[in-house]
């Protein structure tokens, strides 16, 4: 399964976007960096991308991972909007995880929904790139 | 699409019939050297070759991925679909990259008329990636009526769109230099079109004079005069006339047979990079388990034979080999 992919040593790539209207994106362009950083290559779509625009990116870049940023509190409605629309898509399941200010009771929530993994502020680098690699490796 | 069509292996009659996932993911296999898609790129490329391959270059910043924007703008108010290629550079420490081209796309959600594709430089030298050009034929199997192709910000020999593009635009900005950098060898001779983005700025008027200065010292061998265009995409300015001057190049290529004469060469430069690929490839195969390659080392490393000498020994064994 992932070993064609290490074998081959062919990049992760990856969507990092921002869903919804906040206009914080210092987060997810430190995140963007990281994961370049840690050799992947990483679909930058920008901000206030609508839950459609995210979902029609990660399909023609074919992303192995999509990575969302979110501040603005309106996460519980589009995350599953997200989530719903990929799995309409049909196909293979592209994991889907998630950063920004995010309460728990939200965040368990969410993970129940799908949302692979949600990180808080104050959540390490490397815990991200590591968390983003065995996600992209495992669906890979 | 039957007969014809109903021959092509499975991904490429999707592809051809309008599945963009299967584009999506032809285009990863192709990126990555997938063998498993070897077929598939085979066999679509008789049916490539219709759409104008579009190349916007120039330095980084000038506004290209905006430029790109407008002119897909332009092309959906035309009613023609259009398939996006935008490289960015891989680093050459990590292998990582961040593709940015994307940012700048404005369309709708469910317009199937614009795929657009990031793509990384992986290594490759010149503003594209090694995969950039199957990767434009694919879309151009798919049925997009232009590809546009967005290098890398180029530095003064990042020539290589010249060999993918049937049109090539260089965009540049104010202020970039004196009139002595048109001169230069390298990005400003393979303009078909030259292209002043942010024109609104000062000093636009006379980059444009430099730039009308250099076409009047002598067009391109083909006799095409390079037509200067002023755009900005903040009041969206000169895009229309940007396209129209495409669209009178493509012209120009059909009506002086300038463009059979391009792709012959292109492809010709194709057919014999990936000959010498495969001849590579094919060496470094067989060195890794030839034993002369040891013993010719030892000799080259106590001088008593040189290396172009150990070189020619290993090609002619090569050739008693066959």
């Amino acid at each position: 399964m992932a070993k064609a992919r290490v074998a081959k040593k062919t990049p992760i790539r990856v969507l990092i976007a921002k869903p919804g209207l906040d206009g914080h994106d210092r987060g997810a362009k430190v995140v963007a960096r990281a994961l370049r950083d840690a050799g992947m290559e990483v679909i930058y779509a920008g901000l206030r991308q609508t839950p459609e625009e995210i979902v029609r990116a990660a399909l023609e870049e074919d992303v192995d991972l999509i990575g969302l940023s979110i501040l603005s509190g309106a996460h519980m409605a589009l995350f599953p909007r997200i989530l719903t629309l990929l799995k309409e898509e049909g196909g293979r399941a592209i994991p889907v995880f998630a950063g920004g200010i995010i309460p728990d009771e939200d965040a368990r929530r969410l993970k129940k929904a799908g949302i692979r993994a949600i990180f808080g502020p104050g959540t390490s680098l490397e815990e991200i790139v590591s968390t983003a690699r065995s996600l992209a490796r495992r669906s890979a | 699409m039957t007969g014809p069509s109903s021959r092509l292996p499975a991904a490429a009659r999707a592809i051809v019939d309008g599945d963009r996932r299967a584009l999506a993911r032809t285009i990863t296999a192709v990126e990555n050297g997938d063998p498993s898609v070897d077929r598939v790129v085979r066999s679509l490329y008789r049916r490539s070759g219709r759409a104008p391959v579009v190349g916007l270059t120039g330095p980084l910043g000038v506004g290209k991925s905006s430029l790109v924007n407008a002119l897909v703008g332009r092309l959906r108010s035309l009613g023609q679909s259009v398939g996006v290629i935008g490289v960015d550079p891989s680093s050459p420490f990590t292998g990582g990259s961040v593709l940015g081209d994307r940012i700048r796309l404005e369309r709708r959600a469910d317009d199937t008329g614009v795929f657009f594709r990031s793509m990384a430089s992986r290594g490759a030298a010149g503003g594209v990636a090694a995969a950039t050009r199957e990767v434009s034929r694919l879309l151009d199997a798919a049925g997009f009526d232009v590809i546009l192709v967005e290098t890398v910000g180029s530095g003064q020999v990042d020539v290589a769109i010249r060999d993918i593009a049937s049109t090539s635009i260089v965009v540049v900005v104010p202020h970039l230099g004196d009139e002595v950098q048109t001169l230069k060898a390298g990005l400003f001779e393979i303009a078909d079109i030259f292209c002043v983005n942010k024109v609104d700025l000062p000093g636009a008027e006379l980059a444009k004079r430099d730039l009308a200065e250099l076409v009047t010292l002598g067009g391109r061998p083909s006799g095409w005069a390079p037509p200067i265009v002023g755009t900005s995409t903040v009041e969206p300015t000169g895009i229309d006339e940007l396209w129209n001057d495409v669209v009178a190049h493509e012209k120009f290529l059909d009506s002086s047979g300038e463009r059979t004469r391009g792709e012959r060469k292109r492809l010709s430069t194709e057919i014999v990079g990936l000959a010498r690929d495969h001849v590579g490839r094919e060496l470094t195969r067989r060195l890794e388990r030839d034993p002369s390659l040891r013993r010719l080392l030892d000799k080259v490393v106590a001088r008593q034979i040189d290396p172009r000498t150990a070189a020619d020994r290993l090609v002619r064994g090569r050739r008693r080999g066959r």
